[in-house]
């Protein structure tokens, strides 16, 4: 571990990282460095090449919680060097896992006896929990048709087209086609009449979103279920439903308890929510839950044996690390209901509170629902002298990172900005957000409009020489650097 | 964050945890409670029940990291609310991405230019790894053979019987056909000439293991390579190699750097290799590095755009720390080439110490190589009265996790023991377990054999119920039976912590 190097240059154990040669060379990039330095150096330059990422809490784009109590950092640092999968090594780790898993199962309302443990699993992420999910249904309904002795070749799933891309990955990675529901402008959700229209036998489920994305709605699921089921009365195809309640799942029950979107409703077989998104753990736990045993097919379970013991194992990733399952279940039991209950009303209140911001600017259409995750999407009323991406580069400048970004078919052409409200997003971050907003309003409406620009530079390219006089010359060249040094003012982040 | 419930009890805040009310309520297991309770109350809580998990460092079950510096801690520490996947909002880290897989392809020597980016990614373990590289010879394989008009619904993989199960899972979830190269007794890996036998049209690729999970060894990479060529010559079926170097991918270039197992060989498209094993990093983090860009069908990357910026992604988890990868490049720039070969230079002597500690006992049969990963697999040459399983569940009280298994097919009959030399398992841990095993053999030595008293219990059973009535057994025997039923409940106990 300690090396023993003879020390030819005094350099390593007398001088500050900052007098030592380590400073001087640059870092490595292609190849690994022949040579060890010491512990110091390499914590000081990469600490410090790392202040020039993105401040995390800032970062408005994520819905992935980035604040812990101390006291939970302290069981996450303790667990560091625990392998999750070794669960005979570290059964009260398997055990708190478990926990996790029977308290969301309660809290979607899984049909299960009071000691009754419940079928679920703790994953990486929300990803990882669809795959799992979505393998179960494709592997129910190719069994299914099997028994009946027809193709099970082809099968499809059937979502609305602002799903979350890990939906494209199962299907594309897994062969299972994407029937997608597309969007129009002013209804950005998947509409349940028209899901149901596009079931047919091959369709391994209907997968809805609690929380979408883009504007943080929560799609119906009660409608769907109550079409889908008529629809299966007809048909008798069964087609059940998954709920991706990624960022809804720990926001309903607490905001909107009487909204049945989960197990209450009979064709929900399995719901997946990430931990760490209003689950209030940091990056990298998610959790799966079926409805019941029967909806998780035993053949996708492998047991083995050479960690020690029998040990079943139904995950995509099998080595991982055990701090995030110990966070989720300190969140849970530090928290309670109560907590989380008063996290979601308050992030809720700072949402209305940017709304109301950004709406009393005048500029700016509210695309999202007050219902919902506590986001605010938003795209500008008039955007033909400047647009949303716009926006979002200048905000860069004062430390927020505000993500802009299209609509996905059919409305690809309503482009919005999204600032998600996390648990550590003050009211106070919310006023001054709106104020460093209207700042950049102000900025890009002094703006010189850049249509009139382009339409001169047009006007020289096709051939004809525009005489132009000194003064529009000279007004021309300095847009142009005063572009340029925005440019680089702005893109300060982009360092790569 | 700040919870504030009516205080019905004033005193609430002065107690020090144990003296309050939150030590004497159970703690929830199935609904999430009611209320919130003091954080330094959950703290402890859950704290406390931690402590009767194993000890990370006695795991010598496991490859994955146990140990790092404070530094590298640190800096763990601080990235721990980074979002991996926001690749536009963390530049920086998504560049130290990039020159870790770097760093990797070169270590294998992967044909890339001096400045030349590499084609490969960070991922969560060498699970997720091993499905992204064999869906990219799935999609490849499929895309020939609609070319050629031929049908590919039948996919097929051959490896080992040795394999990880994350093959078995990728076999399985990606519906690819496994086919098994069987082991054999004393040849517990993949014996090259019978995979290549098993390789038809329908084989996206022949997967080789650097470093079995079993007992340590390298497979004949270079072998297989030459083998396959010869058949892909004479079928032209381009059949492509994969090594899964989860363990061995950090050993070899530094101990063994003359072995051909990598890019070397020219049917090696892909390879993984675990960050968290011999890389030196907590569990977390694995890589996996394609040869060049045609390797890596391009269908299979995705283009988002809702975080802001164009970001291509290509793997199976979405959101995930970046604390690891961090770690990553720490080790790298850290211990550089040199520092990892001292490092591994160590972990193979005190694998020589405990290797050899064991056979001077006389009672192991040594079944590990001297070449691989730094590991010990044995068995017990006499296993009639004692097994390896009674010797691990008692090695547990001095706190030790040694796991006992069985090989796979064909060789189920043997089962060993093996202790896996990470970077924090010094000699003196080395030579106190050597101590500690002498000690257990001699207890288990003096107790009467599990074994034949099952088969005393079983036979007792079937008498008394195929008879139908009570045979008459003397006093002593009662009793005997009484005790040795105690004890083996009590030793029951005693091991299986839960």
């Amino acid at each position: 571990m300690v090396l023993s190097k003879t020390a030819s240059e005094s350099d390593v154990s007398i001088h500050s990282t900052f007098a030592s040669r380590y400073v001087r060379n640059s870092l490595p990039r292609f190849q690994m460095p022949d040579n060890s330095i010491p512990k110091e150096a390499a914590y000081q330059i990469i600490n410090d090449e790392l202040m020039l990422d993105g401040n995390p809490r800032l970062n408005l784009a994520s819905f992935v919680t980035t604040w812990m109590e101390p006291e939970c950092d302290k069981l996450m640092m303790a667990a560091i060097n625990k392998n999750y999968v070794d669960m005979d090594e570290y059964p009260v780790t398997t055990e708190l896992q478990n926990r996790c898993v029977n308290m969301i199962a309660r809290l979607f309302n899984a049909p299960l006896e009071e000691s009754e443990a419940a079928v679920g699993v703790g994953t990486v992420g929300s990803s990882e929990a669809i795959m799992l999910a979505g393998l179960a249904f494709k592997r129910k309904w190719q069994n299914k048709r099997k028994a009946e002795g027809k193709p099970y070749d082809k099968p499809n799933i059937v979502t609305g087209a602002n799903v979350q891309v890990c939906w494209e990955k199962f299907a594309r990675y897994f062969e299972v086609e994407l029937k997608e529901v597309k969007l129009r402008e002013g209804y950005y959700v998947m509409d349940p009449v028209k899901a149901v229209e596009m079931v047919d036998e091959n369709t391994i489920c209907v997968a809805a979103i609690l929380g979408s994305t883009l504007n943080g709605e929560f799609e119906d699921v009660k409608l769907l279920n109550d079409l889908l089921l008529e629809k299966n009365k007809q048909t008798g195809w069964d087609t059940p439903i998954h709920v991706d309640a990624a960022s809804g799942g720990f926001i309903a029950p607490f905001l909107y308890p009487e909204l049945e979107w989960d197990f209450r409703l009979p064709l929900v077989k399995s719901i997946n929510v990430s931990g760490h998104k209003y689950g209030l753990v940091y990056a990298g736990i998610g959790w799966v839950i079926w409805r019941s045993k029967e909806d998780l097919p035993d053949e996708l379970i492998f047991h083995i044996n050479y960690l020690g013991a029998d040990q079943p194992t139904f995950t995509l990733n099998f080595s991982k690390g055990s701090s995030q399952v110990i966070a989720q279940y300190y969140q849970l039991i530090r928290l309670g209901w109560e907590g989380y209950r008063n996290v979601m009303e308050n992030c809720h209140e700072n949402a209305m509170v940017l709304k109301e911001g950004l709406e009393k600017t005048g500029c700016f259409n509210i695309v999202s629902k007050d219902d919902g995750v506590p986001l605010v999407a938003f795209s500008l009323k008039d955007n033909k002298r400047y647009n949303e991406f716009e926006v979002a580069e200048m905000l860069r400048r004062f430390g927020w990172i505000v993500p802009a970004y299209t609509m996905p078919a059919d409305a690809q052409h309503v482009t919005v900005l999204r600032v998600v409200v996390r648990e550590d997003f003050s009211r106070t971050l919310a006023e001054r957000l709106v104020l460093d907003i209207t700042k950049v309003l102000h900025e890009l409406d002094s703006l010189p409009a850049k249509l009139s620009v382009t339409c001169e530079q047009k006007n020289g390219k096709n051939g004809t020489v525009v005489k132009k006089t000194v003064m529009e010359t000279q007004r021309e060249v300095t847009d142009y650097w005063k572009k340029f040094v925005l440019e680089r003012k702005t893109n300060k982040n982009t360092i790569c | 964050m700040v919870i504030s419930s009516t205080n019905t009890d004033s005193a609430e805040h002065l107690n020090c945890t144990f003296a309050s009310r939150y030590v004497r309520a159970a703690v929830p297991k199935f609904k999430m409670p009611e209320t919130s309770i003091p954080k330094e109350a959950a703290y402890q809580v859950i704290n406390d029940e931690l402590m009767l998990d194993g000890n990370p460092r006695l795991n010598l079950a496991s490859f994955v990291t146990t140990w790092m510096e404070p530094e590298c801690d640190k800096l763990i520490m601080a990235s721990v609310n980074k979002n991996y996947v926001d690749m536009d909002e963390y530049p920086v880290t998504t560049e130290l991405q990039n020159r870790c897989v770097n760093m990797i392809a070169h270590l294998f020597n992967a044909p890339v230019g001096d400045d030349e980016t590499a084609i490969g990614l960070g991922t969560v373990g060498s699970s997720e790894a091993i499905m992204l590289a064999g869906l990219a010879f799935k999609r490849k394989w499929q895309q020939r053979r609609k070319a050629q008009g031929k049908p590919y619904d039948k996919p097929n993989i051959v490896t080992g019987a040795n394999v990880q199960v994350c093959w078995e899972k990728f076999a399985r979830y990606f519906e690819v056909e496994l086919k098994e190269v069987k082991l054999r007794e004393e040849y517990y890996i993949m014996d090259p000439v019978q995979a290549v036998e098993l390789v038809d049209e329908n084989t996206i690729c022949v997967a080789a293991i650097l470093g079995s999970t079993l007992t340590g060894e390298f497979e004949d990479v270079k072998l297989l390579n030459e083998l396959l060529t010869k058949k892909n010559e004479e079928t032209g079926w381009e059949t492509p190699i994969h090594v899964d170097a989860a363990s061995g991918g950090f050993i070899a270039p530094f101990l063994y750097p003359e072995l051909e197992w990598d890019f070397r060989l020219p049917l090696v498209k892909s390879i993984n290799v675990s960050g968290h094993k011999y890389g030196l990093v907590y569990a977390g983090v694995g890589w996996v590095v394609w040869r060049t860009k045609d390797d890596l069908p391009e269908e299979l990357i995705f283009h988002i755009n809702y975080l802001g910026t164009d970001q291509p992604t290509f793997t199976l988890n979405f959101s995930k720390g970046s604390s690891q990868i961090i770690a990553q490049y720490y080790q790298f720039i850290r211990l550089g080439f040199e520092g990892y070969k001292h490092i591994m230079e160590n972990c193979m002597e005190s694998t020589r110490v405990l290797r050899e500690g064991l056979e001077k006992m006389g009672r192991f049969k040594i079944v590990s190589k001297d070449v691989g990963v730094p590991l010990v697999a044995f068995s017990l040459k006499d296993s009639s009265k004692h097994t390896v399983f009674e010797l691990s569940e008692n090695l547990r009280r001095f706190g030790w996790i040694i796991p006992a298994y069985t090989m796979p097919p064909n060789a189920e009959k043997i089962a060993v023991l093996r202790v896996v030399v990470r970077e924090d398992f010094s000699r003196n841990l080395a030579e106190r377990l050597l101590s500690n095993i002498e000690e257990v053999l001699k207890e288990i030595d003096t107790l009467p054999s599990r074994l034949s008293t099952k088969a005393a219990h079983v036979t007792a059973t079937i008498n008394e119920t195929q008879d139908g009535k009570f045979p008459k057994k003397s006093e002593t025997e009662t009793l005997e039976e009484v005790t040795r039923q105690w004890k083996r409940f009590v030793d029951g106990r005693r091991t299986g912590a839960c």
